[in-house]
């Protein structure tokens, strides 16, 4: 039993899964651009200081 | 039998424990919620605790419960406080969860599910002054620790205990898993055995990798997309409870509601029968992984017939069928007047989605989270694997409000400020959480138990009392409010209620 579902598991993503990418978001305005430029000052003040860090020890026990 | 869809939302949230070199998520969940209920009752009054005699996790909705299927289900029994706005805040399985309390509609859940992350961000402040110097404890709303370890976001429907369980597998599933495209969070990378992240640089939904089943007693593994517990917590001869465990937890507000309202329409629609066509995918749990793999939303997914259709076609084929069955049978059984502005967001959001996504990038998860990404990417010439975006996945769902990411994005709001503060103390007016949560406030000190059907009493002489609460859709202010007015002593309340 548990060997069929593990022959299922690992069979299963060969077909390619590849993810195309979106086409890039069509904004023109000044405004826009200067919001988002904003928002990625403020992103990077929020951000963890040592991200690889942080992200490698943000372990969950499984839950539901 | 028109079952109005009384709804909730349980999140189990992530939970981090910094400085120190030992982080016990139990131990410190259960000082969060403690902190908290201090916080709330400074009284220290004697805590209402939960009443486990009704549940019954274990029971298949399919009938008979084979020994081999009974669900892994430890209920830690630590802390499990009931609130007077009718909710549960307890711990389970390491994680602080919140379960809302019963609501009458979309836009109710989604004030009441922000709600409990108000009640998450005041446990962080209470816990504060309780942890050592350089201690934090940090709560999360997402669903992955992108290592393989999931933790849910569960919804729950009342319907109608005639509704044959086969007619809700069936359109059940193909509903869950294209509403995807519309109801994930988002998540950097993959989690999906097999697949690496060069494969899956990004994807639409935190949970889709943890499936493995259509359907199924099990939460925590071989997690099935219909879920077969049968715990109604009602009236068992007219309902059933459909426990939904395929999806996220939502920081948008129109997420969460359109992911309620619209599958409140979908199960009455169910129920009435009126879904036109039933789309039979040939593998419906590879179906579920390959839509929220698939960014461009038209990635054709194959049917048993061999034909072949787009998860954004099921979901137009659902909202005409929706909008036939509302014309003619109006809106008493799928949310009340809500569900025409349901109705009406899940069109604009399957236009634009089919436009350009990234017109969603104030109301969808996915696409602020991916706009954000990308942006981010773009000025620092990061590679999809940087730890960076890793990290700004997680923080996407910080609790913290000076760290949320996606409390910066200016997200479209269903509800106010005002509302959601409310929420925090007061029950629903139109469910029987009102009963519940205003006997809490009231007379907190004489219930011993509580539950989601019933409340016990300690009336100051023998025996307990034990109050039913088996309809789901009575107990509300119209229903109880003068009796719990004119009552002085939960013993009159008692008296009047069995007499």
């Amino acid at each position: 039993m548990a060997e069929r579902e593990q022959k299922k598991r690992t069979g299963q993503p060969s077909e390619s899964e590849q993810v195309e990418d979106l086409p890039a978001a069509s904004e023109s305005g000044e405004k826009l651009k200067s919001d988002m430029d904003d928002l990625l000052d403020e992103i990077d003040e929020v951000l963890e200081t040592n991200a690889e860090d942080f992200v490698k020890s943000y372990i969950q026990k499984g839950g539901q | 039998m028109v079952v109005p869809k009384t709804v909730g939302i349980e999140t189990e949230y992530g939970i981090v424990l910094k400085g120190t070199d030992d982080p016990n998520p139990i131990a410190a969940s259960s000082l969060l919620i403690n902190a908290f209920l201090t916080v709330r009752e400074p009284k220290s009054q004697p805590r209402v605790s939960w009443d486990f005699e009704d549940e019954s996790p274990a029971q298949d909705a399919r009938g008979e419960t084979p020994l081999h299927a009974l669900a892994p289900e430890i209920e830690t029994h630590l802390v499990n406080a009931v609130l007077t706005n009718g909710s549960r805040y307890y711990v389970d399985h390491a994680h602080p969860e919140y379960s809302t309390p019963e609501c009458a509609d979309a836009r109710s859940v989604t004030i009441h599910d922000r709600a409990g992350e108000e009640i998450l961000i005041e446990s962080m402040a209470a816990a504060s002054s309780l942890l050592t110097d350089g201690q934090e404890i940090v709560v999360y709303k997402n669903n992955s620790d992108g290592k393989g370890n999931s933790y849910g976001t569960h919804e729950n429907y009342l319907m109608d205990r005639g509704t044959p369980f086969g007619q809700i597998v069936h359109h059940g599933i193909a509903h869950l898993i294209t509403r995807q495209i519309y109801t994930g969070s988002g998540k950097v990378g993959t989690e999906l055995p097999g697949l690496n992240r060069n494969e899956v640089t990004y994807q639409l939904t935190q949970r889709a990798d943890f499936f493995e089943e259509q359907v199924g007693l099990e939460t925590t593994l071989k997690r099935p997309i219909i879920n077969t517990r049968d715990e109604p917590h009602a009236d068992a001869r007219k309902y059933r409870r459909l426990h939904v465990i395929a999806g996220d937890a939502n920081m948008s507000e129109v997420a969460t509601y359109l992911k309620v309202g619209v599958t409140s329409i979908v199960l009455g629609m169910i129920e009435h029968d009126a879904i036109s066509r039933t789309f039979h995918f040939a593998d419906p749990v590879r179906a579920m992984q390959q839509i929220s793999h698939d960014l461009t939303l038209k990635r054709p997914l194959e049917l048993e017939d061999g034909t072949k259709v787009r998860a954004f076609e099921v979901q137009q084929a659902l909202l005409d069928d929706a909008q036939k069955f509302i014309d003619a049978n109006g809106t008493d059984a799928v949310g009340g007047p809500v569900a025409l502005d349901v109705l009406e967001r899940w069109g604009h959001t399957l236009d634009a989605l089919g436009r350009d996504p990234m017109e969603l990038s104030t109301t969808i998860d996915w696409v602020a989270k991916y706009r954000l990404l990308e942006a981010y990417r773009e000025r620092h010439g990061l590679e999809w694997d940087n730890a960076r975006l890793a990290a700004m996945d997680i923080q996407y769902t910080d609790m913290r409000p000076g760290r949320s990411i996606a409390r910066k994005l200016g997200l479209e709001r269903i509800s106010t400020d005002e509302e959601v503060h409310a929420a925090t103390t007061n029950p629903p007016e139109d469910t029987r959480a009102y009963f519940r949560g205003e006997c809490l406030r009231k007379w907190g000190d004489h219930i011993v138990a509580a539950n989601w059907d019933s409340l016990v009493f300690d009336v100051g002489v023998d025996p307990l009392r034990r109050i039913p609460m088996m309809e789901p859709t009575r107990g509300t202010r119209k229903h109880v409010g003068t009796v719990l007015e004119e009552c002085n002593t939960p013993l009159e309340l008692v008296e009047r209620l069995s007499g």
